[in-house]
């Protein structure tokens, strides 16, 4: 596209220099202040009959008492709140509420056990959580140990329950706060913290700034083609990525009205909602379409989804025919795939409404995204067709990650041409430099992107990545297991689940009743998530002559591909 | 068949519930639907029937619908028992 710049997404916005510059703002404050404050914002539902309905006006006061409570617990600009429950109101009040302070949010997934918490909670030093009655309780297992976390505050349920320490804050039953001073944020401010999983050492905390907005908004109108009447669902957890850009900031800013349904998934329910609410635009991740088709066409068939017109998908490589199949059962509509990351931030590769879907590829640059794929070896762009390298992206676009929470080196080592003592600031703005994203595809000679797979260790499970480190590290505190290892084998509808090859301690012998005792001591402690789905047990696991584990062996094996060369594996 | 369901109520409410949750589960409670078990969970939880009763479910039959209850899953595991 040429002239192409990303004030463009300012224009769409209609946002003037000058303006509060302040994601918690635009995404309320400012759609009420264009006479929008009785439009729906958010249309809820919960287990059973719950329901709810919200406008922009009770997004802005909401967030307005969030902001407000915060301030007089102490909490300053810059510190790290972490939003720890499932997709309730106040989850999206509270986060809103958090950038307006000028506070950085850190949301995390609700299912994550106290050991995952505990290391996203140390690693942010974060100062105050925001939860709820149910998840409250593994805070407490581990706050001892997390000098940082001053405040715990708990926004549902009996305030009589709570212990010592504990503030409790239900907003929609506290006083309005009509007025709220907000933060002047610059646009290198930061705003959110997402944490993702690498192949080596701990998960990593990628922080986004306010000036992500630009790009999540015009993404948000171009891609998933958000108008002013749309009834938009996006299906992600605001633990995650997708579910904070799409979920809240990008359709928010736009103004657009969205759907959440905090429920477990089954295929009727999904359904039911999109026939209930009458959803237009339906932003979902492959695992859940695979899920979808598995239970039929004739489901399908039995509900009115006649107001859906766009659908699109994201998480992880959308399957070709997942991509017929929903043209099929949907009255012609096919699920146009999405490719970007936590540290992106917003879409990098896309299938625009409109254009040609290849079922199978990602689709095509961003616009002002300059992606390519670089050779395996001299990490220079491939020239060739087809020819598979790893997926890059020249820096600067608005919504990119500007540091790994106080890890310089590791941000560093994901830019391709980096000099050796290059701060994060340098690297970000150096267009000559390559933000290599850890995935590997092919581009076909009409530009098309097509995704081949990880380039490391990291499990992809429905669409969310898993660290091998983070599992091996938890298994071998189980009192059985001397040794361990973590991949990914192939699953028909989470592309990867996590299996695990352990050693057993002398004493201990293999069992089925080892293996679920085993699967559980991972789904408590860090994720349902990572927990293997299988277990296998082995006398010796494969290591390298200096004794480390090699993975990429027993991947090759789940995945039936080459082992290729083992000329470094240990004899013993 | 109330056995059975004595059983499997006792393991989820052992594994999925924590020891101070109010919430009570019954027979007919909503698990899959409730958020109660996940999506993944649903593996661990497959896991134990078939070592428990010896049998082996497909993933065909292993579905959201079929584990939504306590109910819903001893039928389930009573038509391979015979």
């Amino acid at each position: 596209m040429k002239d192409f710049n990303w004030d463009i997404a300012k224009d769409v916005l209609d946002w003037k220099e000058g303006e509060i510059l302040n994601i918690g703002a635009i995404c309320s404050d400012r759609i009420c202040s264009r006479g929008d404050g009785n439009k729906a914002a958010l249309i809820w539902e919960g287990f059973g009959d719950k329901s709810a309905r919200y406008t922009f006006d009770d997004l802005r006061v909401y967030s307005n008492g969030f902001a407000d409570f915060l301030s007089r617990q102490g909490i300053q600009p810059g510190d790290r709140v972490c939003i720890f429950m499932d997709k309730i109101p106040s989850l999206y009040f509270s986060f809103l509420g958090i950038l307006k302070l000028g506070a950085i949010a850190q949301p995390l997934f609700s299912a994550f056990g106290d050991e995952s918490l505990e290391v996203r909670l140390a690693s942010a030093g974060t100062r105050a959580i925001i939860t709820t009655r149910k998840h409250v309780r593994k805070v407490r297992k581990i706050k001892d140990r997390l000098p940082d976390l001053e405040k715990i505050i708990v926004v549902e349920g009996n305030p009589e329950k709570l212990k010592e320490g504990e503030i409790f804050f239900d907003v929609e039953n506290s006083p309005r706060v009509e007025e709220f001073d907000v933060y002047h944020a610059a646009p290198e401010t930061p705003s959110v913290l997402h944490y993702t999983s690498g192949t080596t050492g701990q998960p990593k905390g990628a922080l986004h700034v306010h000036n992500s907005v630009w790009g999540q908004a015009l993404t948000t109108s171009w891609v998933l083609d958000l108008q002013d009447d749309d009834i938009y669902w996006c299906t992600a957890d605001p633990g995650w990525v997708t579910g904070t850009s799409y979920g809240i900031i990008g359709p928010w800013a736009l103004g657009a009205t969205q759907c959440v349904l905090d429920s477990g998934f089954t295929s009727s329910r999904w359904y039911k909602f999109v026939q209930d609410n009458r959803v237009t635009v339906w932003y979902s991740a492959p695992t859940a379409i695979r899920a979808l088709m598995k239970d039929g066409h004739e489901l399908v068939d039995s509900f009115d989804l006649s107001s859906l017109r766009h659908l699109a998908s994201v998480g992880e490589p959308l399957n070709a025919e997942a991509v017929i199949w929903s043209g099929e059962v949907f009255g012609g509509l096919k699920f146009h795939d999405t490719f970007w990351q936590t540290e992106t931030g917003a879409m990098m590769i896309t299938n625009f409404p409109g254009m040609e879907i290849r079922p199978g590829s990602m689709g095509k640059p961003f616009p002002g995204i300059e992606a390519s794929v670089l050779d395996l070896t001299t990490h220079l762009p491939v020239e060739e067709a087809g020819k598979v390298g790893l997926i890059a992206f020249r820096p600067g676009w608005p919504s990119m990650f500007r540091q790994y929470w106080k890890q310089p080196d590791v941000y560093r080592s994901k830019f391709v041409g980096a000099s050796p003592n290059a701060m994060p600031d340098e690297l970000r703005t150096n267009t000559d430099l390559w933000y290599v994203s850890g995935d590997r595809a092919s581009i076909d000679r009409d530009g098309y992107y097509w995704f081949v797979g990880r380039d490391d260790d990291v499990i992809n499970t429905g669409g969310h990545l898993v660290g091998p480190f983070e599992i091996e590290s938890a298994l071998v505190e189980h009192e059985a297991i001397a040794e361990a290892a973590a991949v990914g084998k192939p699953d028909k509808v989470n592309m990867e689940v996590v299996k695990a090859f352990v050693t057993l301690k002398p004493g201990y012998e293999p069992s089925d009743e080892l293996e679920l005792n085993i699967m559980n001591f991972i789904r408590k402690r860090l994720s349902p998530l990572a927990m293997p789905q299988e277990i296998e047990y082995r006398d010796k696991l494969p290591k390298t002559r200096s004794g480390k584990i090699v993975r990429r062996y027993l991947r090759a094996i789940e995945w039936g591909e080459e082992v290729g060369d083992l000329s470094s594996l240990s004899d013993e | 068949m109330d056995e059975m369901k004595e059983v499997v109520l006792e393991y989820i409410t052992d594994e999925y519930l924590d020891e101070d949750d109010e919430d009570e589960v019954s027979y007919d409670s909503p698990l899959i639907s409730s958020g109660i078990v996940d999506s993944f969970s649903m593996v661990s939880l497959k896991r134990f029937l078939e070592t428990k009763y010896s049998i082996k479910l497909s993933d065909e039959e292993a579905t959201p619908e079929a584990f939504d209850t306590v109910n819903s899953i001893c039928i389930l595991v009573g038509k391979h028992l015979g």
